[in-house]
């Protein structure tokens, strides 16, 4: 800092904001000298969690709502008993999008899903070829976790297969343990920080349903740039 | 007059007569209520969740030296380089030094409304550089020359056949009037610019103190791929983008996406605190963020309306304003439209010019109504209204009420007045609307009311 010019543009916008900020400014409601309708002790968000939408306390709750969130838009959910019967349902998935390649990272249960595939496997860890990823039929990742409370699932670049892997390809597959089920957005940010508080990756993302636009007419089209079908796969 | 409020008045006039306009408008937001409206029902409490969101984005704004410096603080302990302009010229100047000393050709961007502020895209092409727009409205947008039509919606004002000529004539394609082809037709054409571009060039919807990340909200994965495959990504934010913590994005990311289009929570919510970190296998070599102040600080410094800075530009008040709909987004003239534009536009590019926006609302609130975080639009409104009113009321503006209150004075005189009034309605219609009617400015879009046969004060009196 030592050999920075005397002032620098960051000093002089931080400068300005100080200057601005020695009038104080009135909390949101209080209008025309009303006062507003309560005060927050601490944090607000840590007081909001009733005021959102809701998000379940058991396991089938959970499952429940993730079902009605995300099959609304147009997430294609399966929630089975074991890991045979996942594998089931991503070898019915392959046939019936005649896939003939496809791309994943290693993972506990990407590595063993993938192999039984028995298609050519693209894996990214330590590096690919895009234009290799961009021609696979999908992509198939792990995940933080899956949000009840809004049909979303949590990917980050350090578990998931980097950036590219969940969005390239035209089909991302996320597989998926029961434990990983959250209820909202709090106890998965929640998450995030007691995993991650350290050292966090360098992109975390919330996936909610496939790629999709309203730019023409307003009309819902899948597949914008992204994939255009999200299956989920939670056993 | 200035030359801002005489375009306004024009293509208000021109725009607020469109049918196709109003048809394809009401349509469109007819749709959003709908779909808001139901996902505010499911929220335990919208408005105290309202309030939180006000209270917390109170706390950054108002803290927002600390909040911004730790924020940069800890981009830069991860390898982020943080850039800070004052203005628009000094924003261009930094991304286009760091595409020059990339030497890159060709730049992918997603949606930002930053970017359109300070004409970006403008400097970039002048400077010889391709610049794609990935955002499937604002690509074609860009396509037209145009700019964005709504903050939210950029291509809102288009019907499917207007883009499939467009595309017919730009990208050589067949014609359809699917808009599941078109898309896919513009998703044909970016996927190529996706693996070639040098640079991704993004905007961001939140900058986290606690945890320097920025935060991209999106429905179509475009931004995912800006920030995915360019070997230099470069992101440009206004300075009031603040959130204090992390976990915040608990309450901001669903009463966005409700606010903004009537979603649970919108496609892609994704946060970014730096390039690709060791032991990940992609993402860009090089991360910039450039934080733009633009004359926020000014706005900052005005007590009153300070609380304009806590918008995080859903979109929402836009949609629910009867001026936007009627006159449609681009009368405005400006980077940010609707009652949101029409109060910080004054701060941001001077009162003198833009104090007619001032009047471009009818005051009944339902912009400050539909705001997730309660900024007090109307009222602003109202208070920037009596800022521009600062010089005395022309002569015959005071003539005219001398007059009236002259007459207003004397019962005899208004009783004739009235009656002379009673009579010579009849004859109006020969000239309502036309430039021997004295009141031409308000009849000529309006239906005269008929006078009613016996006044309140007979009425009353012939009742007894
Ligand atoms: S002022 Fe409020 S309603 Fe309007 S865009 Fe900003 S946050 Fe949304």
């Amino acid at each position: 800092m030592v050999e920075e010019p005397p002032m620098t543009e960051r000093e002089k916008i931080l400068g300005r904001i100080r200057e601005a900020l020695t009038v104080d400014a009135p909390h949101p409601g209080t209008h025309g000298g009303h006062e507003p309708a309560f005060h927050f002790k601490g944090r607000p968000v840590q007081v909001a969690q009733p005021w959102l939408p809701p998000d379940g306390s058991t396991l089938e709750e959970q499952v429940a709502r993730f079902r009605t969130a995300s099959t609304e838009l147009k997430t294609d959910f399966h929630f089975v008993e074991s890991a045979e019967a996942a594998a089931a349902v991503l070898a019915r998935i392959r046939d019936a999008g005649h896939w003939r390649r496809v791309a994943t990272h290693n993972g506990e249960l990407t590595t063993t899903a993938t192999a039984a595939l028995g298609l050519p496997v693209l894996t990214v860890d330590g590096g690919y070829d895009v234009n290799a990823l961009e021609a696979c039929d999908a992509g198939i990742t792990e995940c933080d976790a899956l949000v009840a409370q809004t049909g979303s699932v949590v990917v980050n670049s350090r578990n998931a297969g980097g950036r590219a892997l969940s969005v390239l390809p035209p089909h991302h597959v996320v597989l998926a343990r029961r434990e990983q089920m959250v209820g909202d957005l709090t106890a998965a940010f929640a998450l995030i920080k007691q995993r991650y508080g350290a050292d966090y990756p360098s992109m975390i993302s919330f996936i909610t349903g496939p790629s999709r636009t309203g730019d023409i007419e307003r009309i819902l089209v899948l597949g914008a740039h992204g994939p255009k079908q999200l299956t989920v796969i939670c056993h | 007059m200035t030359a801002p409020v005489q375009d306004f008045l024009v293509q208000a006039r021109i725009v607020a007569r469109d049918l196709r306009h109003r048809g394809l408008i009401q349509r469109a937001l007819g749709k959003y209520e709908v779909a808001r409206d139901r996902k505010q029902a499911a929220f335990g409490s919208w408005q105290s969740a309202r309030q939180a969101a006000a209270e917390t984005k109170w706390d950054a704004i108002n803290h927002l030296d600390q909040y911004l410096d730790q924020f940069a603080q800890r981009l830069e302990a991860r390898g982020t380089k943080v850039h800070w302009a004052s203005n628009g010229a000094q924003a261009r100047e930094i991304i286009l030094g760091i595409i020059k000393s990339k030497g890159a050709k060709s730049i992918i961007k997603s949606k930002a409304m930053t970017a359109e502020e300070i004409h970006l895209n403008d400097a970039m092409e002048q400077a010889g550089y391709e610049v794609v727009e990935s955002d499937l409205g604002e690509f074609i947008v860009q396509l037209r020359h145009e700019p964005p039509y709504h903050i939210v919606f950029p291509a809102m004002h288009l019907t499917r056949d207007e883009i499939s000529d467009l595309f017919q004539r730009k990208l050589g394609s067949a014609p359809t009037n699917e808009p599941e082809e078109l898309t896919m037709i513009a998703r044909r054409a970016l996927r190529e610019k996706y693996l070639t571009a040098d640079i991704g060039i993004t905007g961001a919807n939140f900058a986290i103190a606690e945890t320097g990340m920025i935060s991209i909200t999106e429905n179509e994965g475009n931004a995912r791929l800006t920030a995915a495959l360019p070997k230099t990504m470069i992101t440009l934010l206004g300075i009031e983008k603040v959130l204090p913590e992390l976990a915040d994005l608990a309450l901001f990311l669903p009463m966005l996406a409700t606010a903004g289009a009537g979603q649970t929570m919108t496609g892609y919510n994704t946060m970014y605190g730096g390039p690709r970190q060791p032991g990940e296998c992609d993402g860009p070599k090089e991360f910039h963020v450039v934080l733009l102040d633009n004359r926020r600080t000014e706005l900052l410094a005005d007590p009153e309306q300070r609380d304009a800075l806590h918008c995080i530009r859903c979109g929402a008040c836009l949609n629910v304003c009867p001026i936007f709909r009627n006159v449609g987004g681009h009368t405005y003239g400006t980077t940010y439209s609707g009652p949101v534009g029409s109060v910080i536009t004054p701060h941001l590019r001077g009162l003198q010019d833009w104090k007619h926006l001032s009047a471009s609302s009818s005051l009944c609130g339902a912009c400050t109504e539909a705001c997730p975080v309660k900024i007090d639009l109307h009222h602003h409104l109202l208070h920037n209204r009596r800022n521009a009113a600062t010089g005395k009321p022309s002569v015959l503006e005071r003539l005219a009420y001398h007059a009236f209150a002259f007459v207003a004075n004397r019962p005899a005189l208004w009783l004739f007045g009235k009656e002379v009034a009673r009579l010579f309605q009849p004859l109006h219609v020969f000239v309502k609307g036309s430039y021997l009617d004295p009141a031409r400015p308000w009849t000529a879009t309006r239906d005269t009311p008929e006078m009613a046969p016996e006044s309140f004060k007979e009425w009353w009196r012939n009742r007894r």
